[in-house]
C-alpha cells in the first residue's frame, strides 16, 4: 500500500450536553457563583457540577493511504462532521490523536467566508484565501473559477443581488479549485439543482482521480460508491465497520430499514430546508390497499404524505421518487417534471401519488428515495428512506421469472426476441 | 489510549505543523489541547496573506455600507473635539499646557478614537466570524489582529486633518515627530492586548458586548483625553501610567506638538503594562481558542 496520508489513533471528542445550543451569559455565571452556597448539589436543571457529557466521537482509529478516496457514511449525529472538524483542526480532540501528511483543505460548507456586501470577484478572493489558497494561486485560477461558476456577467455585482443558485455555483466553484494534498468534504453535494449537482459530482470525480487523498462524507450512497473504493461507517461516535464501499454501504443501508414502516419522522438520513417535509410513505396494491409486499408486474401506487409550515400552495415544486437497489444505487426515477401535469394544483399539505401501471421490478428487496424541491430549494430529501419487498409476479404475462441471480437488483423491461 | 493521551500532551502546541526535511510534506498533528499555549509564529507567518485579506475585507465592507464612507473617520473625532473644546475648554477652562484647545483635544482624540474602534472591533471579531470559525481552520488570533490593523485606515484619514490643523496653528515640526509611530504602535498593542481578552470572553459570555461600550467610556475618563495628565498628582503618575493609553496619549500629544514631554516614569509604566497585557491576552486567548469552535 502507498504511504499513509491520514492516521487516526483512538480519537475522541466529548461535548458538554447543551453546549452547542446555548451560550452562557455572564450574568448566569455570576448568579450561579452567588447562589452556589445555597444550592443543593444534585438538584436543579443539570447545569451544576454533574453536568452531562456526551461523546460525539470515541475510540476512532483508521488509516488512509495517500491518494485514497474514503467515503464516510452514517446517520445524522453519528459523528461524521465532528470527525472532519477534528481532522481539519477546527476543534481539538478530547483524547487520542491524528496525523495528517500534506496540506489539509476542508470543504465543510459551500460559501465559507462569503459576504453579501462584497462583489463576486471580491468574494472569490476572500473565500479562496480563507479556504487556504494563496493569492497567486487564486490569480492563476481566477478565470477557471469564473468559467466553472458561469456568473461572468455579475462579477462586479455585490453578492446580495445574486440568486441563491448563483451564489451556490460561485461558492462551489471556488471550493472545487482548492488543491490541497488532503481534502475533507462534508455533504457539499446536497445543495443546488440537479444539473449543478451532477457537475459537482463530476468535479469531485476529477479530484479523486488526481491523486489527492479525500475523505468524503455524503448521504448519497451512490455518490460514495462512485467515488470511493473504501468506506467507513460511523455509528454513535464509533466505527461500526470499514471495508470496500459496496459492503459497508449495503450494511449501512440495511440498518436504516428498522424503524416503523412508512413513517419518516425518525428518518435520520434526510436533508433540505424543511419548509415542506414528507411525513409518511407507503405502497398500495392494485386494490388500493396499503401493503408492505407488492407483486412484480402489478399496478402499484406509491403514496407519500407531506406537510408544509405555511398554508399557501407549493410554488415551483418538483417531487421525485427514485427506486434503488439495496446499495442505494438508483434503478429508475419517477419525477413530477417528467410524468405530471403541471397545471395540477399542489396543496400546501397533502399526498402525492405516483402510479406505476406495471411494477417493473424483479422479486427482491428495494429502497425508495424521496425528493422534494420547492421555492427554488431542496426542501426535503430522504435517501433510502424505506425498503419494500417485491414478490414473484407475472410481469411478462408468461408466468416466467427472471433467473435467480437477478433477485434484488433487476429492472424488468418488456421486450421481444426473434432470430433472423 | 491513556498512553496516547500522555504522549500527545507533551507535544504542544496542539495541531502544529512541522517540517522534517528539505522537501518534506508538512505533517499536521492533531492532539488534545496541552498545558502550554505558545504562539506559533511560523504558522502565523504562513497565514499572513489571510490576515491581509481579513483586513481588506473589513475595510471594504465598512466603507460599502456607509453613505459618507471615509467621512466617518473624521466626523467622530472632530465632533468630539468641538464639544470638548467648548465644554472642557472654554467653559471648564481645563489647563492645556499652552496648546490651543482644538489641537489639545484632537491630538488625544486621534489615538483614542482609533483605540476605541479597534478594541470594539476586536471584541466582536470572534463572534462575528462564528460561521467561518466552525467551518475552517486558521489561527483565530488573526481575527482580533485584523481589527487592530483595519482601524489604521480611519486613523490615517483622520491624521490628514491633524496635519492640516498643525499647519493652521503653526506647530513647528521637530525630531519628536519620529515618535508618532512608536506611540501608535503602543496604542495598537494596547488594543490588541485588551482585544484578546474581550474577544475570548465575548465568545464565551455574550453579554460582554454590552459591557464593552461602558468599559470604553470609563477607560476614556481614566485616560488624559479631556484633561492633561499633569492634573494627576506627581506621586500617582507612574501608577496612572499603568493605563497604557495614558502613555499613548501623553506621548502622542508631545510627538505632534513638541510641547510637554511625557514623564519617563509614566511612559515606561505604560510600556510595561502593555507587554504584560499582550502576553496575558495571548495566553488566555489561546486557551479559549482550543474550544472556541464548540461554543460560539
Amino acid at each position: 500500500m502507498a504511504a499513509v496520508a491520514i492516521r487516526v489513533d483512538g480519537l475522541g471528542k466529548r461535548f458538554r450536553l447543551g453546549e452547542r445550543e446555548r451560550y452562557l451569559a455572564l450574568r448566569d455565571v455570576l448568579a450561579r457563583a452567588v447562589t452556589a452556597p445555597f444550592r443543593r448539589r444534585e438538584g436543579g436543571n443539570g447545569n451544576g457540577a454533574g453536568r452531562a457529557h456526551i461523546w460525539a466521537l470515541r475510540d476512532v482509529s483508521f488509516t488512509v493511504g495517500e491518494g485514497e478516496t474514503i467515503g464516510i457514511v452514517g446517520r445524522n449525529g453519528a459523528g461524521k462532521s465532528t470527525l472532519l472538524k477534528l481532522l481539519a483542526g477546527i476543534t481539538l480532540p478530547t483524547e487520542g490523536s491524528a496525523e495528517i501528511r500534506g496540506r489539509v483543505g476542508s470543504l465543510l460548507e459551500v460559501g465559507t467566508g462569503f459576504h453579501p456586501e462584497l462583489t463576486g470577484r471580491e468574494n472569490i478572493y476572500f473565500s479562496g484565501s480563507i479556504l487556504g489558497m494563496k493569492r497567486r494561486e487564486i490569480d492563476r485560477k481566477f478565470d477557471e473559477i469564473v468559467a466553472f461558476s458561469g456568473v461572468e456577467t455579475f462579477l462586479d455585482t455585490p453578492l446580495k443581488h445574486y440568486s441563491s443558485g448563483m451564489q451556490l455555483r460561485l461558492a462551489f466553484s471556488v471550493a472545487a479549485h482548492l488543491e490541497p494534498e488532503v481534502l475533507l468534504v462534508d455533504e457539499v453535494l446536497a445543495v443546488g439543482d440537479a444539473a449543478f449537482q451532477k457537475k459537482c459530482l463530476g468535479k469531485m470525480n476529477d479530484v479523486a482521480r488526481s491523486g489527492r487523498t479525500v475523505l468524503f462524507v455524503s448521504h448519497q450512497t451512490s455518490a460514495i460508491l462512485q467515488l470511493c473504493s473504501r468506506s467507513l461507517w460511523l455509528e454513535r461516535g464509533g466505527v461500526r465497520s470499514t471495508g470496500p464501499s459496496r459492503e459497508v454501504v449495503a450494511q449501512y443501508l440495511a440498518s436504516l430499514q428498522t424503524g416503523t414502516p412508512g413513517t419518516l419522522d425518525a428518518a435520520t438520513n434526510r436533508h433540505g430546508r424543511g419548509r415542506v417535509r414528507f411525513t409518511r410513505v407507503w405502497m398500495e396494491n392494485s386494490e388500493g390497499m396499503p401493503v408492505e409486499h407488492v407483486m412484480s408486474g402489478e399496478r402499484v401506487r406509491i403514496v407519500a404524505s407531506y406537510e408544509s409550515a405555511g398554508g399557501e400552495p407549493l410554488a415551483n415544486s418538483r417531487f421525485s421518487i427514485a427506486v434503488e437497489d439495496m446499495l442505494g444505487q438508483p434503478l429508475f426515477l419517477c419525477d413530477t417534471s417528467l410524468g405530471a401535469d403541471d397545471s395540477w394544483p399542489r396543496p400546501a399539505s397533502g399526498r402525492v401519488v405516483c402510479t406505476l401501471p406495471e411494477l417493473p421490478l424483479n422479486q427482491g428487496r428495494y429502497l425508495l428515495t424521496l425528493f422534494l424541491e420547492a421555492y427554488g430549494e431542496v426542501q426535503d430529501w430522504v435517501t433510502s428512506a424505506v425498503g419494500f419487498d417485491v414478490s414473484e409476479g407475472d410481469f411478462f404475462g408468461s408466468g416466467r421469472q427472471a433467473p435467480s441471480g437477478w433477485t434484488n437488483q433487476c429492472v424488468l423491461v418488456r421486450h421481444k426476441w426473434g432470430f433472423e | 489510549m491513556e498512553e496516547a493521551l500522555a504522549v500527545a500532551a507533551t507535544r504542544a502546541p496542539a495541531a502544529a505543523e512541522s517540517h522534517s526535511g528539505p522537501h518534506a510534506v508538512p505533517v499536521k498533528r492533531i492532539v488534545p489541547p496541552g498545558r502550554f499555549w505558545a504562539l506559533d509564529l511560523k504558522e502565523l507567518a504562513d497565514y499572513r496573506e489571510l490576515l491581509y485579506f481579513l483586513v481588506w475585507r473589513e475595510i471594504k465592507v465598512r466603507y460599502k455600507q456607509t453613505v459618507i464612507g471615509a467621512g466617518w473617520a473624521v466626523l467622530q473625532p472632530v465632533a468630539t473635539m468641538l464639544v470638548f473644546s467648548l465644554f472642557f475648554g472654554r467653559l471648564a477652562k481645563i489647563p492645556s499646557g499652552g496648546l490651543p484647545y482644538p489641537l489639545f483635544f484632537y491630538t488625544a482624540l486621534l489615538p483614542w478614537t482609533y483605540f476605541a474602534g479597534a478594541l470594539a472591533g476586536a471584541t466582536n471579531s470572534v463572534v462575528e466570524n462564528q460561521r467561518v470559525i466552525t467551518k475552517v481552520y486558521f489561527p483565530r488570533v488573526l481575527l482580533p489582529l485584523s481589527a487592530v490593523f483595519s482601524g489604521l485606515v480611519d486613523f490615517a484619514i483622520a491624521f490628514v486633518l491633524l496635519a492640516g490643523m498643525a499647519v493652521y496653528y503653526r506647530v513647528t515640526p521637530g525630531p519628536w515627530l519620529a515618535f508618532v509611530p512608536v506611540f501608535l504602535l503602543l496604542a495598537m498593542l494596547t488594543a490588541f492586548g485588551a482585544g484578546l481578552w474581550l474577544a475570548a470572553l465575548n465568545a464565551l459570555y455574550r453579554d460582554v458586548r454590552y459591557v464593552v461600550p461602558f468599559l470604553i467610556q470609563f477607560w476614556m475618563f481614566a485616560s488624559p483625553v479631556a484633561y492633561p495628565s499633569s492634573l494627576v498628582p506627581e506621586r500617582w503618575r507612574a501608577m496612572y501610567g499603568l493605563n497604557p493609553m495614558a502613555g499613548v496619549i501623553d506621548g502622542f500629544r508631545w510627538a505632534i506638538t513638541g510641547e510637554n514631554p511625557p514623564s519617563i516614569g509614566l511612559v515606561s509604566a505604560s510600556a510595561t503594562a502593555v507587554i504584560v497585557m499582550v502576553a496575558a491576552g495571548l495566553w488566555y486567548f489561546r486557551r479559549v481558542e482550543a474550544t472556541v469552535a464548540d461554543v460560539v
